[in-house]
């Protein structure tokens, strides 16, 4: 299906990342370092699937805020099932993507069938799911010292092991499988064009005979369940399962997905875009730390960026 | 109002129109859907600009540039939708925008509000306390309260358009009353209306518009309404016209779709029709009358309160569009845009939007190139003026858009069809093609019902004529019996005088 307005937005964020690339290797020399840019990879990792989550709600017209408490969640029962529990560690990593989908499940249900705004019901689940996550790990972060495997998710190199020339953490890998499973999903799939159709004109897909709640509580279960492998790199990253943390992680998911072409109205967006968009995000990150920006600044610039990003959109679509 | 003329993008929607109202006058204004009376009143309260022609108001020219000029000019218009807000009181709604205020302007003066709001209330001898709350109001109640809001703008000309549409039969009488407090007063009241019955009680002089036209101007009185509907319809048919003629029916073969004491809120009252394969049945009446509610509510678009269904003899429950598919029942809505396409997807996704389970391998992933093969076909087969597949259904003309909701029907063997205002922002052209292509499909024993507020196509197509008025059927017509003015006495409750 060709959607050519969403690839235009793409090869302008495209043309922006590159643009942000040859700005920070000529401004600093640090920038263009191996380790710079597997640190970028890294970094980008969480926010990359958190907005490929993201992507499948946003395109089906809806809006997610709990994505961000969602994954500390997840990777909080992980950590319960594994440490606490001291169940096998394919368990535990099956109770995070199960979470993350049940409770995916659970926003969708309260969007489709009791008609609340996905706005508020999402709303809603990110305080809850702050608080479920504070309450099932007793206030206190979860460490995974006895689960020798678990940093073998984020921190080692699969791809290092084959090729020792390319250390690239296995997050980075995981979050690339994540987005071309992803994509394909959304591209190749019924659950792929329901979603667009969703987003697109959802009273016509109804009128059409298709069962749009089931399809649209179908949406928030993906992203909860993708939420969930976000969960476990975070996890896997900090070794240990921090309740306090999520909160904030939305906007900056979202932030990726409007950069990356995905119109909030629903009906358009790739998946190839919300990365180009994570990306844009951590290079912005990174380039002013090493530029040596202050933190408080770096947040105004990226809060410009996400402006900016957006105007072009609405200037591009005026035409 | 004087040799009044109104084009949009070149095609001329008044021509030559005029108008005159007198103090203290109830001016009817009737006219088939299209015949240019809302252009002509939006001309009037300043909302259009006329191309041509001159107003005048107590001989002096007078320009009527906006909305706003119109109404220091003393014009109001009260439209069908009543534009209050439902969270202020009566008397906040009527000086909304021009409230009183005290300590230099800057409090609200709510006492000084609601006392002339109540002396408002009093010129109509209209017993409602100005601090009630506008959404806890009836409708006829809230219509007080914009007559009033009017009568705050000392209006000398007051547009009422279609101002019994949701009223009960006493509310009807208040209103009445109202109107002449009002016409005594001195105030000129253009009213526009469907229904000859209140016409003929509350009208001084008739105005009919036909096609953009001035047609004629009567008094009420000594005017026998089919004179009135002869002059609202006047247009002759095309002369090829022949009547339809209706497909046999095999005998003991049950009707493709029955329905039988359809309700739904107060425009669906007790609607029993029926459609045979192959046939075309025509959904005649005013806008407004309950043919797309009937439509909505056998395809399960919206609940129905009563009523019961059978499919090709077999009953059936239809609780939703899913249900209504599942038994072939296809739903072509007058508001292709809204209802009918994900117009910012591509020719294929909305050809296949019913059926995309069909075009997957292993019920997950799709069929690409099965979809593009189905979707070449049909674009084919239809006739699709589309530069290719992928092309986004937005910027495709209105007749091709009906097309592809035609195809996405057709793909997914609907074999009983709602076309509702089928060809309604399509081209002349194109208009032909989808009569033949509706005509086709009856040839191939589609069942199908046809709603449709342009008389000729009504009469052009269908093999049997149902009218509606005000939610209910009033009347069944054959081809050979159908004319423009027997329907337009059903539709217009003429049908009781002229029986």
């Amino acid at each position: 299906m060709s959607l050519p307005s969403s690839t235009r937005q793409k090869l302008l964020a495209f043309a922006s990342l590159v643009a942000l690339l040859i700005f920070f290797s000529l401004a600093s020399s640090n920038f263009l370092q191996t380790d710079n840019l597997v640190a970028i990879l890294q970094a980008t990792a969480v926010n990359g699937v958190l907005a490929i989550a993201c992507t499948f709600v946003i395109a089906s017209g809806g809006i997610d805020l709990s994505v961000g408490t969602l994954m500390t969640f997840c990777s909080v029962t992980a950590g319960v099932v594994l440490s606490y529990w001291g169940m096998p560690f394919a368990l535990g990593v099956l109770a995070a993507l199960l979470a993350g989908a049940l409770c995916g499940g659970f926003s969708g249900w309260l969007i489709a069938r009791l008609k609340i705004p996905p706005f508020i019901a999402t709303l809603g689940m990110m305080m809850v799911l702050k608080g479920l996550s504070l309450v099932i790990s007793g206030t206190k972060p979860i460490y995974f010292s006895d689960v020798p495997e678990f940093p073998w998710i984020s921190q080692e190199s699969f791809i290092g092991l084959l090729i020792p020339s390319l250390p690239i953490p296995n997050a980075v890998l995981i979050l690339f499988v994540t987005a071309v499973l992803a994509s394909l999903v959304l591209t190749r799939t019924v659950l792929g064009r329901y979603t667009f159709a969703l987003g697109s004109n959802e009273e016509a897909l109804r009128l059409s005979g298709v069962d749009v709640d089931r399809w649209k509580i179908i949406v928030y279960t993906v992203n909860g369940a993708i939420c969930g492998i976000a969960g476990l790199l975070i996890a896997s990253r900090l070794n240990s399962a921090q309740p306090a943390l999520g909160q904030g992680y939305e906007l900056d998911a979202i932030a990726a997905v409007v950069i990356g072409g995905t119109s909030l109205a629903g009906g358009a967006g790739t998946i190839a875009g919300t990365l180009i968009g994570a990306f844009v995000m951590s290079v912005l990150t990174n380039g002013l730390r090493i530029l040596s920006v202050a933190q408080e600044w770096q947040t105004v610039i990226t809060g410009a960026i996400i402006i900016l990003a957006v105007y072009a959109d609405i200037v591009r679509r005026r035409r | 109002m004087r040799g009044l003329g109104k084009a949009f993008a070149g095609v001329p929607v008044l021509q030559d129109v005029q108008f005159e109202l007198q103090r203290g006058e109830v001016h009817a204004l009737m006219g088939e859907n299209g015949a240019g009376k809302s252009t002509l009143m939006k001309i009037l309260s300043g909302v259009y600009q006329r191309d041509s022609g001159d107003i005048t108001i107590d001989g002096q020219p007078v320009a009527l540039g906006s909305p706003r000029e119109a109404q220091a000019l003393g014009i109001q218009i009260i439209h069908q939708e009543l534009n209050l807000m439902p969270h202020l009181s009566a008397a906040q709604n009527v000086w909304i925008g021009r409230e009183p205020r005290r300590w230099r302007g800057l409090l609200l003066d709510e006492q000084a509000m609601a006392e002339r709001t109540a002396a408002l209330f009093a010129r109509l001898r209209l017993d409602l306390d100005p601090r009630t709350l506008v959404g806890e109001l009836t409708v006829a109640r809230q219509q007080m309260v914009e007559i009033a809001k009017a009568l705050s703008h000392d209006s000398r000309v007051l547009i009422m358009d279609e101002p019994t549409a949701a009223l009960t039969d006493t509310e009807v009488d208040e209103l009445f009353r109202v109107i002449g407090e009002l016409r005594a007063q001195g105030v000129g009241i253009v009213y526009i209306s469907h229904k000859m019955d209140e016409l003929q009680r509350i009208a001084d002089r008739v105005t009919v518009m036909r096609d953009g036209r001035w047609v004629a101007t009567l008094p009420m009185a000594v005017t026998p309404v089919a004179r009135i509907i002869t002059l609202m319809v006047g247009r002759e048919l095309a002369a090829d016209h022949q009547a339809p003629v209706p497909p046999a029916r095999p005998a003991g073969q049950a009707a493709a779709l029955t329905v039988r004491g359809l309700q739904r809120g107060p425009m669906v009252r007790d609607v029993s029709f029926e459609v045979h394969r192959g046939e075309i049945l025509g959904f005649a009446g005013l806008m407004g009358a309950g043919r797309t509610e009937v439509a909505r509510a056998v395809f399960g678009a919206d609940p129905m309160e009563a009523g019961q269904v059978w499919v090709h003899g077999t009953p059936v429950r239809i609780r939703g569009p899913r249900d209504a598919v599942a038994h072939g029942i296809g739903y072509l809505s007058e508001d292709r845009k809204r209802y009918g396409l994900a117009t910012g997807l591509d020719v294929t996704t909305n050809i296949v939007l019913a059926t995309l389970p069909r075009f997957t391998r292993g019920g997950f992933w799709l069929d690409d190139a099965a979809m593009a093969r189905t979707a070449e076909d049909l674009v084919q087969r239809l006739a699709v003026k589309t530069p290719s597949i992928a092309q986004q259904v937005r910027l495709l003309s209105g007749g091709n858009q009906q097309k592809i909701v035609i195809a996405k029907w057709l793909l997914r063997d609907c074999d009983i069809l709602f076309f509702d205002e089928p060809t309604r922002g399509i081209d002349i052209g194109a208009k032909r093609e989808i009569y033949r292509l509706i005509e086709a499909l009856a040839a191939e024993g589609k069942a199908i019902v046809m709603i449709s507020s342009e008389l000729p196509e009504v009469l052009r197509l269908s093999h049997r004529v149902l009218v509606m008025c005000e939610g209910r059927v009033t009347g069944e017509l054959s081809a050979a019996e159908a004319t423009q003015e027997r329907v337009m006495h059903l539709a217009t409750r003429g049908a009781r005088l002229a029986a």
